[in-house]
């Protein structure tokens, strides 16, 4: 099966069909969506500002790292949940926008990177890694991060 | 001159028409807007969620407040500008929406919930600073503010519908 043909019979199924042919839905999933995106933002942000060396300094990363990532993956489950039911409703759409694939393509590494490199960083002995790699750890987090925000939004606007 | 009066006359300046009509400015303002949402209301659902003693709980909250606050201001800077702007493309049909005017009444709520928080029960913050679980009050005011903030966004998310619009504004 091609990627095209999954895509239509996601367009297809059920659940799409009720989010197209409801004028309230698609704006109120995209509410849960917006929402857990608030919610990654903030469990994002306040370590990689730590990271960055701002925020919350005196508190060790590892615990602020440990604190939100309960709040980061639940952000996450959230957003992927509604995330598939927007989709579900325009994927024929989505197939050929180009701001989804952007997005997509982003969120791949943004997800690999945050539960690995940058988890295995922030559990670190503080003492053994250089300042340096933290901040360079941050600003690729928040950086795929925005740019899956940024696609994601444009997914809107083009096409 | 009645605020729909100076609506009207806003959105006859020529700044409102070109920002109204342009290819990109639009929706780069409105991509900030929402992208701004990580770093203003993520900060701020972070510091609620500490009041609610839900995450951080080893954090003294005013250390939250003094470190994480100031990043919460610049984004609801952003916030304020940007969303200027937008009213300013589309000022008639964004005053007469419903869910612009909700908002607005909500934003006022969120912000007397503030200034409650730092007039009552933060001044005593040094009595409960380390607590894992923050009193009662700190934690009515979180929940509010996350209740508000939520419905702003939906809100927010809701005024590029015309559901509700008087007829014969557009």
């Amino acid at each position: 099966m091609s990627l095209l043909t999954f895509f239509e019979w996601c367009e297809g199924s059920a659940v799409g069909h009720a989010i197209r042919s409801s004028q309230w839905l698609f704006p109120v999933i995209e509410s849960f969506h917006l929402l857990a995106l608030a919610l990654i933002g903030g469990a994002v942000l306040v370590v990689d500002l730590r990271l960055l060396g701002y925020g919350l300094r005196r508190q060790p990363v590892r615990q602020l790292s440990r604190d939100a990532e309960p709040w980061l993956i639940g952000g996450l489950v959230v957003m992927v949940a509604s995330g598939m039911l927007l989709f579900s409703s325009e994927a024929v759409k989505c197939y050929y926008n180009a701001a989804f694939r952007a997005k997509m393509t982003l969120l791949l590494p943004a997800i690999v990177f945050t539960f690995t490199v940058r988890r295995k960083v922030a559990a670190a002995d503080e003492t053994r890694v250089r300042p340096f790699w933290s901040k360079v750890v941050a600003a690729v987090s928040v950086t795929l991060w925005s740019g899956v925000g940024a696609a994601g939004r444009w997914i809107g606007f083009s096409g | 001159m009645s605020l729909l009066g100076f609506c009207q006359w806003l959105e006859k300046t020529p700044w409102s028409i070109a920002l109204h009509e342009s290819l990109w400015v639009y929706p780069i303002v409105e991509s900030v807007h929402v992208l701004t949402l990580c770093l203003f209301l993520g900060t701020a659902v972070m510091l609620d969620l500490r009041l609610l003693g839900a995450t951080m709980r080893r954090v003294p909250v005013s250390e939250v407040v003094r470190r994480i606050l100031p990043w919460t201001a610049a984004g609801f800077a952003l916030m304020v500008i940007s969303g200027a702007l937008l009213f300013y493309a589309v000022p008639v049909r964004t005053y007469l929406n419903i869910f612009f005017r909700l908002k607005i009444v909500m934003l006022v709520a969120a912000g007397l919930n503030v200034w409650v928080f730092h007039s009552t029960v933060y001044r005593r913050v040094a009595e409960w600073d380390l607590d894992p679980v923050p009193p009662r009050g700190a934690r009515v005011v979180a929940g509010l503010s996350l209740a508000l903030w939520a419905a702003i966004v939906v809100a927010g998310r809701m005024i590029a519908y015309n559901w509700f619009d008087p007829p014969g504004v557009h």
